[in-house]
């Protein structure tokens, strides 16, 4: 049986423009004929003047003597894949990968600038919650309005509508303009139309980073139904937990190219291991490491106790593990310690092994000493752990960034709340939440 | 099952196909314009009735009774305004909204596919719902001076389908050049402004025939409402409007040149809406 889609060398180029003064996205005509009328003269008076050793004065370049600029950039290239029916393929990478291109192309919202792909069968997809959406129309104009824009027809939207307002859960507000929904229901009903979607390919984006914890799962759980039902399904996610669930493959792209196409569990680790060429190279083998160096530091894991992943959820356990080795001396009384930090350098938290637990090291010994973090407070966000190797007060061994990490947003307290990104907070607690009515006694 | 195949330029070969098969998708997108057009409003589509309504009484009164300028046989001034409001109007509006349909589609065109052409498309049609409504104006008008037309009013679709033409053509070019430079916004509310005078809305086109030659009004002609309006006048006033057939058939050659360069110019620029809309 011929594969469902099958991607060919495809490739999408897109030309950056540098732009003067106020670069928006938008060319105003005006700006492009004073462009046009202003070219000729360009020349004349670039003839003069020697162009400024900008890289001397550190200052950019100024740019009205430089020729328009423009840069091809290559958002995809190369990438080949194939497809089964039934295959529920989740793609990874880091922010500005070609994910979204990517999905893009195969939606066929903007066109290959090379290579080919070809499907054999309807395509949806869902590259957000609610396109199209109008604040003004009902929540059953919207259902009709929404679902002819994701392919649906007029006869196929009124047989599933009981279906689809069941699973929003918003049957009282039916005849109410969605400008008065709560983000809540906005949420529930958008993706209630796109659930009941039934085309062969379903091609997903980032939806599941809305709506609350529930709804969540209830939206994973309609993914996995989908799925089972042998229709197949491309899901881009951040949700690296979402994706560990709900895919048995998955593709890594990095810089607009595929680097690893295999089962989940490898092209995670792969991802990790991405994460951490960060900054270039394994542990073992990092040069810039300060310290004595009779103990070195020859890997740094962050795991769950159950098994390996680096992302995590608020609020789950996380255990740091820190392979050392002796370099030649034996040394008693060693420490570990590690440092969290936020991408932009703010240390989060300290673990130290002293007074926890006494580490002796032989002069060629290997061992492993880790860490437990019963309950993790992290807000949502990246991590990235230093570690060093104390010798009372002496260094013997530190590496920065030696590890790399990922906490992503979750139910923390319970409570059906996602402890939010947008909060603005880096860290969490537990909390006890009370409420007295005072007496009024005041005359 | 059908196999789809996406590789550059593709999307030429399949395009009209895919029009046809979207075609719901334009029902709804015009039924959306429609509804959402009236909602929250306190006289809702009576907007529609005093709009023109009144811009033709200030046209008559300054036009006809102050300027004292000369109706079409002995049809009532006010009648002929009203026959050349009626596509003016809906051209007018129509050219508007389509050239804005895909900048304020926006969030549609970077997330979903669909042939882009539906949406200047579906914009127009609300511009015809309004043309209907007037139209009923134009009836009881017609009942008031007991003016009866003759079989000549059979052949309004045409000239109504002419008026859609002139609309989208540089509907379609303006809307996709303003993807691009959003300064696009700014020429439409003046080409209309400047485009009521230049054409023979308040007045009748015999005028200008009468004054300056046949020469000087086939140029004028150029102008593709100038034909549709003559079109109009003839269907509904009979037989008092005389129609100047050479500059009515320049008017709908250039209404199809017009049509050809906005069709040409969307398609060529289509494919890349999405990366920079």
């Amino acid at each position: 049986m011929p594969p469902i889609i099958r991607v060919e060398n495809l490739g999408k180029k897109y030309t950056l423009r540098h732009q003067g003064e106020g670069g928006g996205r938008y060319r105003r005509f005006s700006e492009e004929l004073l462009d046009a009328l202003k070219r000729p003269f360009r020349s004349l008076r670039r003839a003069p003047r020697s162009p400024l050793p900008a890289a001397c004065s550190g200052l950019p370049a100024p740019r009205s003597l430089l020729p328009a600029p423009s840069e091809e950039f290559w958002a995809l290239r190369n990438v080949s894949f194939e497809v089964q029916q039934g295959e529920v393929l989740g793609i990874i990478g880091r922010n500005g990968a070609g994910k979204s291109t990517l999905l893009k192309v195969l939606s066929r919202i903007t066109e290959p600038s090379e290579g080919r792909v070809t499907l054999n069968g309807r395509v949806a997809s869902l590259l957000e919650v609610g396109t199209g959406f109008h604040p003004e129309l009902t929540g059953r104009e919207n259902v009709f309005l929404n679902g002819a824009i994701l392919g649906m027809s007029r006869v196929e939207i009124r047989r599933k509508f009981d279906a689809i307002v069941a699973f929003a859960e918003v049957e009282k507000f039916l005849d109410t303009p969605v400008k008065r929904y709560s983000s809540g229901m906005y949420v529930r009903l958008a993706f209630a139309v796109a659930a009941h979607l039934e085309p062969e390919i379903l091609i997903v984006d980032e939806v599941l980073a809305v709506g609350d914890a529930a709804f969540q799962k209830k939206c994973l759980g309609k993914m996995g139904e989908v799925a089972s039902a042998g229709r197949t399904v491309l899901f881009v996610s951040h949700n690296l937990i979402a994706v560990e669930h709900l895919c048995v493959r998955a593709l890594l792209l990095q810089a607009g190219t595929l680097v690893a196409d295999g089962s989940t569990a490898s092209v995670l680790a792969r991802y990790s291991a991405e994460l951490e060429t960060v900054t270039g190279i394994p542990v073992a083998l990092r040069a810039d490491r300060e310290g004595s160096g009779e103990v070195r530091a020859i890997a740094v894991d962050v795991l769950s106790p159950a098994g390996g992943r680096i992302a995590f959820r608020c609020g789950d356990p996380i255990k740091f593990a820190v392979a050392c080795r002796g370099m030649g001396t034996a040394l008693h009384d060693l420490a570990i310690h590690l440092g969290i930090y936020l991408p932009n350098g703010l240390k989060l938290l300290h673990l130290s092994s002293s007074g926890h637990q006494q580490i002796d090291c032989r002069k060629d010994g290997r061992w492993e000493a880790s860490c437990v973090l019963v309950k993790n407070y992290l807000a949502p966000g990246q991590y990235h752990v230093n570690v060093a190797i104390l010798d009372g007060n002496r260094l013997v061994d530190r590496v920065e960034s030696a590890a790399f990490f990922e906490v992503q947003a979750a139910d923390f307290h319970g409570n059906g709340q996602l402890f939010g990104h947008d909060w603005g907070a880096i860290f969490l607690a537990d909390q006890i939440w009370s409420v007295s009515e005072s007496a009024d006694t005041a005359p | 099952m059908p196999e789809l195949i996406i590789e550059p330029g593709r999307a030429e070969r399949q395009y009209w196909r895919d029009l046809w098969r979207y075609r719901e998708l334009f029902y709804i997108l015009a039924w959306r314009d429609i509804s959402v057009r009236y909602k929250q409003t306190a006289i809702g589509v009576a907007w529609a009735l005093i709009q023109p309504l009144l811009t033709m009484l200030i046209m008559t009164v300054v036009f006809g009774k102050v300027a004292g300028l000369p109706s079409d046989g002995d049809a009532p001034y006010s009648l002929m305004v009203f026959a050349a409001m009626l596509p003016w109007q809906f051209f007018s509006t129509s050219l508007s909204t389509a050239s804005q349909s895909l900048v304020s589609n926006a969030n549609l065109i970077s997330k979903v596919y669909f042939p882009r052409m539906i949406v200047p498309a579906a914009s127009v049609i609300t511009s015809f719902v309004d043309f209907l409504i007037s139209f009923l104006i134009l009836v009881g008008m017609m009942a008031w001076f007991h003016f009866w037309p003759d079989w000549r009013i059979l052949t309004l679709p045409l000239f109504m389908a002419m008026a859609f033409l002139a609309a989208v053509g540089p509907g379609l070019w303006i809307t996709a050049m303003n993807v691009k430079y959003r300064d696009f916004r700014y020429v439409i509310p003046f080409v209309v402004q400047i485009g009521l005078y230049v054409s023979p809305v308040a007045y009748s086109s015999s005028v200008i025939r009468q004054r300056f030659g046949d020469v000087a009004f086939s140029v004028y002609s150029l102008n593709p409402m100038v034909g549709v309006i003559d079109g109009f006048r003839w269907a509904i006033l009979g037989g008092e409007a005389r129609i100047f057939w050479p500059g009515f058939l320049l008017s709908l050659v250039f209404v199809f040149l017009l049509l050809l360069v906005g069709v040409w110019h969307f398609r060529t620029t289509e494919r890349s809406f999405a990366d920079i809309i």
